[in-house]
């Protein structure tokens, strides 16, 4: 289970600090699917990345009792200079997992061929969502953190990405963030809205949804 | 389900881990895959040290004060290499890497500890083999006390590395410290003790010259290498006083410098 408790998050400015979290608690447990809803710069990736552990808090606690994967996100967390191999390499080395059986995976879900021993600068946006995709996927999470997934890429692709994140990963805990609600609906069984800097929790996602088109 | 804090050992398995991948991707963006790939981390030093060497030798002569030029030369330069290189990787090293820190194992600390064990490898791998080809050939006599050479050698990569965590802090506070290290580094390493021995100063500037730390780690590797034809000046409790409180100082900034880190 995760659990975040009072999370507060400020941010300095040059024209003083601007709180985007202030006072954020709630718990996700194993498997429960969560999605966040709010405005450009309410604060909901902020929040992943503080889930993540990528940021601190400024006060608050944040407890991981299971495994939590970095912000998943298309076109992030690469070296530009280095090959999509030697990125997965690198993420494999981090995590402490073997590489030589990840490889063969890599190499059909993200479809590079032989680009998968180029630098990834060389990419296209939609090789390089591909890539993303592909890591992502390398290690396996108890809760994985999702922000705006499947903004890119064709129809195709979408589908494959929701067979392996929504179906083979079913058990799973997920906290999902993206401005298409049927994502929301359609893989979350509760949702919540970053509004102001509060947090609103609601036990359904229609719920969810009538508060943020009435407040937001 | 484990809750509460992660147990030292596991810490210390992922932190082992962490490095060692930046490590190696270190490598490959510095070096890359071409000709001589990752042999550069020491060719290069090597090659600054014999430029160096051969200057000397041209313009003094083969012997200074009595000492052989080459082996004053190889000493020096490489020491300085050893503990100038270190704080100049590591500033404005965070930046690069921001996007790693999207993983949540990747710290400040990590990315600078790999980039000082880089540097100390480069450097040392350097040293040890200009000291053993210059052998081979008789250019250069063999240590009289190695032991006290490694010592001397190892105190100096401490103060390389306390500088390294102080300076690369520091540069994530401002862009100022990377112009203003520039020009210091290059101040410093006249006065180093890499040209010089302290014993052939006037007494008033002996007194100055050893408030730099990485003077006595100098004088201590010199007095290894050419035993009872140098007079060392150096004093250990001194330099290992000098590292241990830059060392906190820099472990206390770079604290603040995680904290205030925002990766991509």
């Amino acid at each position: 289970m995760i659990e975040l408790d009072g999370v507060v998050k400020r941010y300095s400015t040059r024209h003083g600090s601007n709180t985007v979290l202030d006072g954020v608690s709630f718990r996700v447990n194993p498997g429960e699917k969560m999605g966040i809803l709010g405005r450009n710069g309410a604060g909901k990736s902020t929040l992943i990345r503080l889930i993540s552990g990528v940021e601190r808090p400024s006060s608050g606690s944040i407890t991981r009792g299971m495994s939590v994967s970095w912000p998943l996100a298309f076109g992030g967390a690469f070296q530009g200079s280095l090959t999509g191999l030697d990125n997965l390499r690198f993420i494999c080395r981090i995590y402490g997992v073997g590489i030589q059986d990840k490889i063969p995976y890599v190499q059909e879900f993200s479809e590079l061929g032989r680009y998968l021993r180029e630098p990834v600068k060389t990419y296209s946006s939609g090789m390089r969502a591909r890539l993303a995709f592909a890591l992502s996927m390398v290690i396996e999470f108890d809760c994985f953190l999702i922000d705006e997934i499947i903004a890119v890429g064709d129809k195709r692709f979408h589908d494959k990405c929701r067979y392996e994140l929504f179906e083979k990963r079913h058990d799973r805990a997920m906290i999902l963030v993206s401005h298409q609600a049927h994502n929301i609906r359609e893989h979350c069984s509760k949702a919540c809205v970053l509004h102001n800097g509060a947090f609103h929790e609601f036990p359904d996602v229609e719920s969810a949804y009538l508060f943020y088109n009435e407040n937001c | 389900m484990t809750a509460g804090p992660t147990p030292l050992h596991r810490s210390l398995a992922i932190q082992a881990r962490v490095i060692l991948a930046l490590l190696m991707r270190e490598v490959l963006t510095r070096f890359g895959r071409h000709n001589i790939g990752f042999l550069w981390l020491f060719v290069e030093p090597m090659l600054f040290t014999l430029a160096i060497t051969a200057f000397w030798t041209v313009a003094r002569g083969s012997v200074l004060s009595g000492l052989p030029i080459v082996a004053f030369a190889v000493t020096g330069y490489s020491s300085v290499l050893l503990w100038r290189n270190m704080p100049s990787r590591c500033c404005n090293a965070i930046e690069p890497n921001l996007s790693l820190m999207y993983h949540r194992h990747v710290k400040v600390i990590d990315i600078f500890s790999a980039r000082i064990l880089l540097e100390a490898i480069g450097a040392t791998t350097s040293f040890v083999t200009l000291m053993l080809a210059f052998g081979a050939i008789g250019w250069m006599r063999a240590p009289e006390d190695i032991l006290k050479v490694i010592l001397g050698w190892t105190m100096l990569a401490w103060f390389g590395a306390a500088l390294a965590l102080f300076i690369g802090a520091l540069s994530a506070r401002s862009d100022l410290v990377e112009k203003i290290w520039g020009p210091i580094s290059y101040l410093l390493f006249p006065l180093s003790g890499a040209v010089f021995m302290v014993e052939w100063l006037p007494p008033k500037a002996q007194e100055l010259i050893l408030l730099l730390p990485m003077v006595h780690g100098v004088e201590l590797l010199r007095e290894g290498y050419f035993g009872s034809m140098v007079h060392a000046r150096y004093d250990l409790s001194y330099m290992t006083f000098s590292c241990l409180s830059l060392t906190l100082i820099g472990f206390a900034l770079e604290r603040i410098a995680s904290r205030e880190v925002i990766p991509e």
